[in-house]
């Protein structure tokens, strides 16, 4: 685009340094990415922090609030990895943690929402790819590879049905980690465009309702994905562990 | 005789627009998985709980592929050199 329109859209999604760190070529900026993934930590910890504080058998508020999201995510990877997945819970329980605190600290005005970039949602999904892909590995050996040979294709379908399970495979991380970063980018995008057309007078309280209604929408949405993302890699885990 | 730049954002914006008729799939797609959500909880109320979380994940795997549509859309109008 050779003229930049007046109000750009996508300049909410911009990254830039904070506190420049830049070491010959290697740039370790603290950027506002950055900034927003600390808070993102310290919300996670506070939260969980206090609600382990003067615990008591009948949960005041705080505790409670702790223990559903606990009990919530207990129940999705037993659900769908079975009980000795379990071990795997703190992991599963951080990732679902940072995902949905990132997303809903994306709805705060004047924020920066850390998972509406692919590079965070891919470095999350890659990360966790070839961990549950090494952990096949090394719980199965090499019969972990019979995961993309279904029981009883016929002969003349195995070299058909090989390339297509393999290709499916691979693009797991990738549409994991395009699905919350799409979703994220076109919620916020389409709220700032939206948002543009607010100031136009009298006729603006349309854009306004609109914006109401497509706010509560995109909390919802950021609550689902953060859901969808970690019942999808406890499915995959489910892969690794108990071969289909 | 037009510029080589305009007709390549001429081509951008076409493209771009073109691009965005694949989410008819998906809303496709996803009404047709609420449907089938619905008739499943009318025929068995008591299971609204395990259908209803199933729903969300289909319209998630569903939605995801008018997302690509949009992505592709954003890629041609924003990463094509113009």
């Amino acid at each position: 685009m050779t003229e930049a329109p007046v109000h750009n859209p996508l300049a909410q999604f911009e990254v830039y340094p904070i506190i420049p760190l830049k070491f010959g070529e290697l740039d370790l900026s603290f950027t506002n990415a950055s900034l927003w993934m600390v808070i993102v930590l310290g919300m996670a910890t506070s939260l969980l922090m206090m609600g382990v504080r003067n615990r008591q058998l009948v949960p005041g508020r705080w505790q409670s609030m702790s223990e559903m999201l606990v009990e919530f995510i207990s129940s999705v990877v037993t659900d769908n990895a079975g009980k000795e997945a379990m071990k795997f819970f703190p992991l599963i329980f951080s990732l679902f943690m940072f995902i949905l605190l990132s997303n809903l600290c994306g709805m705060i005005p004047l924020s920066f929402t850390v998972t509406s970039h692919i590079v965070v949602t891919f470095a999350l999904a890659a990360t966790l790819f070839v961990g549950i892909t090494i952990l096949g590995f090394v719980k199965h050996g090499m019969h972990f590879l019979s995961l993309f040979l279904p029981a009883g294709t016929p002969w003349w379908m195995v070299p058909l049905m090989i390339p297509i399970e393999l290709t499916s495979y691979f693009m797991r991380p990738v549409s994991l980690s395009i699905r919350l970063a799409a979703n994220m980018l076109a919620g916020h995008l389409l709220l700032k465009i939206v948002a543009g057309f607010v100031m136009i007078g009298l006729l603006g309280i349309f854009p306004f309702g609109f914006l109401l209604i497509f706010t509560g929408f995109e909390i919802f949405i950021a609550c689902l994905h953060a859901y969808i993302f970690t019942l999808l890699i406890c499915i995959y885990l489910n892969d690794a562990l108990n071969l289909h | 005789m037009e510029s080589a730049l305009a007709t390549t954002l001429m081509g951008k914006y076409i493209g771009a627009g073109l691009a965005t008729l694949g989410m008819l799939g998906a809303a496709i797609g996803v009404g047709i998985i609420f449907a089938a959500a619905l008739n499943g909880i009318a025929r068995n109320p008591a299971k609204e709980g395990s259908i209803k979380g199933l729903a969300l994940l289909g319209m998630a795997l569903a939605e995801f592929m008018g997302l690509l549509a949009f992505v592709v859309a954003i890629l041609i109008l924003y990463v094509v050199k113009s």
